[in-house]
C-alpha cells in the first residue's frame, strides 16, 4: 500500500512533467507578487510564534504519546484501574501546572 | 458454476482467515487478495475524490443560488475528470530561484500519506475483506503516525517555494495543523478508554476477551457488548457449524444509542465535538482555512504550483478529508454499522438459505452502504460549514485551539476515566463484559459530572479573581483621562474603562 501511494504520487508529478509543454519566460519564472516585481527575497524571518507554537506542541504532543498505551489497556486493567486512574491523574496534573505556567506567562497570546 | 466448486475460487473467495475449519490460504491466494483490497482501496478514494469536488461545486451553487459546473456529462458529473485531464496537459512552471528538489518533492510528499492512511479504513466487519489490511490491531495508531506525515508536504511546498505567501500560508497551515492534532488525539484517547482498542475493526464490532482482556479467539456463542453494537457469534452460514466456523451477527436490540457518541453522555458526545471540529481544522477547511485565505494569502502554500502538482495538492486535501471523516465515522458514529441493528446485516433466515459466499458477500455490501451513507452526510457537513461559516481570524484559531479544546480534551479525558473507574468499583463484572449495572453507570456518571462541575466551579472562581484582580490594578493605575480644554459640561472624572 505505501508503495503503491509512493509511487502513484511520483507517477502523477513525472506525467505531468512529461506531458505538460514548456515554454519559459522570465516573467512567468518570477515569484508570483500579484503581476508586481518581486521586492527581496523570501527566505526572510519569520515570526518567533510559530516556534513557540512548534515547541509547545512537542510537549503536549509527547503527552498524548504516553496517554495512548495507558487508554488502551485501561479498560481491561480490572482491580488495577484505580491506580492506573491515580497516576495518569498525577501525570496530567503535574502537566496542568506546566500548561497553566505556559498560559500565565502569555504564549498562547497571538498579538 | 462449475467454477465455485473449484479449490482456486475457495482459495480466492470463499475460505476465511478466520475460520479454523478451512484450510491455510497459499502464498498466491494471499497475494491476490491483498491486490485486490488494495484495489477496493485505492480505486475508492481515486473515483470518490472527483466526485466530492464536483458534489462541493455543486452544493454550494445550488446554497449560492447559482448552477455550478452541469456540461461535461450527467449533471456536470465528469466536469472534474475533464479539470484533472486538462491539469495534465497544462505547463508545468518551476519557478526561478526555488529549491529544486523539495519544490517538486512536496506535493508527492502532501498526497502520499494521505492515500497510504486508507490502508486501516474498515467498511465492514469481514476478516477477510474489511479493510486494505484487515484486523490489522494497531489501526488507530497507524493512522496517526501516517496521517501527520502530510504536514511535512505543506511546510516544505510553503518554504521551498521561495515566495512570501507561500511561506506564510505553509507556517500557518502547519502551526494550526499541529495546534489541532493535539485536540483531535485527546478525543480520540477518549474513545480508545471507552473501547479499550486500537483496531479499527475491532472499535466497530467489539472483539472477543480473557479474563485479563486480552483479545481472544472468537467462540460460538460469544456475545459482544465492547464495540459500537450488539454481536453474537453464531454458526448460521450453511455449513460453518461442521467446520466450527463462527460469523459475527448483530443483534437487531442495537443500535445507534450504543455508537461511541452516546457513551457515557455528555463524555462522548464532548468528544466527538471536539473531533469533528478539530478534523475541520486539520484538513485546513472552512471556517479553518486560513493558510488559503485568498484575501491575504492569494492560495498560500500553494501559490507557486501548476499544472498537475496543484492538482495533487488539492487531490491530498480531498482525500484527507474522506480520510478525517472515515475515521470520524469508526471511531464515533458505529463505523459500518446501520442505525438500527437489524439494518445491518441480511436477515437471519437469509443466512441459511443463501451459499456462504453469496451471505459474506452481500453482508459486506449492506455495510458499505451504511458507511457510504454516513460519509456522504459527514462530507455534506463539511461543506454546509463552508457555505455558512465565515473565516475565523488567525489569533481566535490559536486561541481557541489552544486555550479551548486542550483543556477540554484533557478534562474529559479524566471525566470518563474517573466514571469508568466508579462503575468498576461498583459492578467488576458488568463493566468488564462492557454492560455495567444501571446503578454502577448512574454512580460512575454522577461523580464525574461532580468532578467535572467542581473543576467548572474553580475556573469561574479563578475567572472572576482575575477579573477583580484586574478591575483593581487598572483603578489604581489609570492616568487620569485627558480633558479637552473646554470643557463643557464639569463632571466627575468617568470610571476607568477596562482595559
Amino acid at each position: 500500500m505505501g508503495v503503491v501511494a509512493i509511487g502513484l504520487a511520483a507517477v502523477l508529478v513525472v506525467l505531468s512533467w512529461v506531458l505538460g509543454p514548456r515554454r519559459p519566460t522570465p516573467q512567468k519564472l518570477a515569484p508570483y507578487e500579484c503581476g508586481v516585481t518581486p521586492i527581496g527575497s523570501a527566505r526572510e524571518r519569520f515570526p518567533i510564534k510559530f516556534y513557540l507554537i512548534a515547541m509547545l506542541f512537542i510537549v503536549f504532543d509527547i503527552e498524548t504519546v504516553f496517554l495512548y498505551p495507558w487508554a488502551v489497556i485501561y479498560k481491561s486493567s480490572g482491580s488495577m484501574m484505580l491506580f492506573n486512574l491515580a497516576e495518569m491523574a498525577v501525570f496530567i496534573g503535574i502537566l496542568f501546572v506546566g500548561y497553566v505556567y505556559v498560559w500565565r506567562r502569555g504564549a498562547f497570546e497571538w498579538d | 458454476m462449475e467454477f465455485l466448486d473449484s479449490e482456486i475460487w475457495k482459495q480466492l473467495f470463499v475460505y476465511s482467515v478466520a475460520n479454523p475449519g478451512d484450510p491455510a490460504l497459499l502464498w498466491w491466494a494471499h497475494v491476490v487478495r491483498s491486490v485486490l483490497r488494495l484495489a477496493i482501496g485505492i480505486g475508492f478514494v481515486l473515483t470518490i475524490v472527483p466526485g466530492l469536488i464536483w458534489l462541493e461545486r455543486r452544493l454550494l451553487s445550488w446554497w449560492q443560488g447559482r448552477l455550478g459546473p452541469n456540461r461535461v456529462g450527467w449533471q456536470g458529473l465528469a466536469q472534474p475528470i475533464a479539470d484533472g485531464i486538462k491539469l495534465f496537459f497544462k505547463e508545468d512552471i518551476i519557478p526561478t530561484n526555488v529549491d529544486k528538489t523539495l519544490y517538486i518533492m512536496a506535493p508527492a510528499v502532501a498526497l502520499a500519506p494521505v492515500l497510504y492512511s486508507v490502508t486501516v479504513l474498515p467498511w465492514n466487519g469481514s476478516p477477510d475483506w474489511g479493510a486494505v489490511a484487515p484486523g490489522l490491531n494497531i489501526g488507530i495508531l497507524f493512522l496517526l503516525a501516517v496521517a501527520s506525515i502530510e504536514v511535512y508536504g505543506v511546510i516544505l511546498a510553503g518554504w521551498s517555494s521561495n515566495n512570501k505567501y507561500s511561506l506564510l500560508g505553509g507556517l500557518r497551515a502547519s502551526s494550526q495543523v499541529i495546534s489541532y492534532e493535539l485536540g483531535m488525539g485527546l478525543s480520540i484517547i477518549a474513545v480508545l478508554l471507552m473501547l479499550g482498542t486500537l483496531g479499527t475493526q475491532a472499535m466497530v464490532q467489539g472483539y472477543p476477551f480473557d479474563e485479563a482482556g486480552r483479545e481472544v479467539y472468537l467462540k460460538v456463542g460469544d456475545v459482544l457488548y465492547n464495540g459500537q453494537g450488539v454481536i453474537e457469534a453464531k454458526n448460521l452460514v450453511r455449513g460453518s457449524a461442521e467446520s466450527g466456523y463462527s460469523v459475527y451477527k448483530h443483534a437487531p436490540t442495537s443500535g445507534f444509542w450504543d455508537w461511541t457518541f452516546l457513551r457515557l453522555f455528555p463524555f462522548g458526545l464532548i468528544a466527538a465535538i471536539t473531533y469533528l471540529i478539530s478534523m475541520v481544522a486539520e484538513t485546513n477547511r472552512a471556517p479553518f482555512d486560513l493558510p488559503e485565505a485568498e484575501t491575504e494569502l492569494v492560495a498560500g502554500f500553494h501559490t507557486e504550483y501548476s499544472s498537475m502538482k496543484f492538482a495533487m495538492f488539492f487531490m491530498g486535501e480531498y482525500a484527507n478529508m474522506l480520510i478525517v471523516s472515515a475515521i470520524a465515522i469508526t471511531l464515533f458514529f458505529g463505523g459500518w454499522l446501520a442505525p438500527w441493528g437489524g439494518l445491518s446485516q441480511l436477515p437471519e433466515p437469509m443466512w441459511t438459505i443463501l451459499p456462504p459466499f453469496l451471505v459474506t458477500t452481500i453482508n459486506a455490501l449492506i455495510a458499505g452502504f451504511w458507511f457510504g451513507i454516513k460519509l456522504f452526510l459527514l462530507i455534506c457537513f463539511f461543506i454546509l460549514m463552508r457555505a455558512s461559516l465565515p473565516r475565523l481570524r488567525y489569533d481566535m484559531l490559536m486561541k481557541f485551539g489552544w486555550k479551548g479544546l486542550l483543556p477540554l480534551g484533557l478534562v474529559n479525558l479524566l471525566l470518563i476515566a474517573i466514571s469508568m473507574a466508579v462503575q468498576h468499583r461498583i459492578d467488576p463484572t458488568g463493566t468488564a463484559i462492557g454492560r455495567p449495572s444501571l446503578t454502577a453507570w448512574w454512580s460512575g456518571q454522577l461523580t464525574a459530572l461532580g468532578v467535572g462541575g467542581v473543576l467548572a466551579l474553580v475556573l469561574l472562581a479563578a475567572k472572576a479573581a482575575q477579573y477583580r484582580a484586574r478591575r483593581a490594578t487598572a483603578a489604581e493605575t489609570a492616568i487620569a483621562p485627558i480633558r479637552r480644554a473646554p470643557v463643557a459640561t464639569p463632571t466627575a472624572p468617568s470610571a476607568p474603562s477596562e482595559i
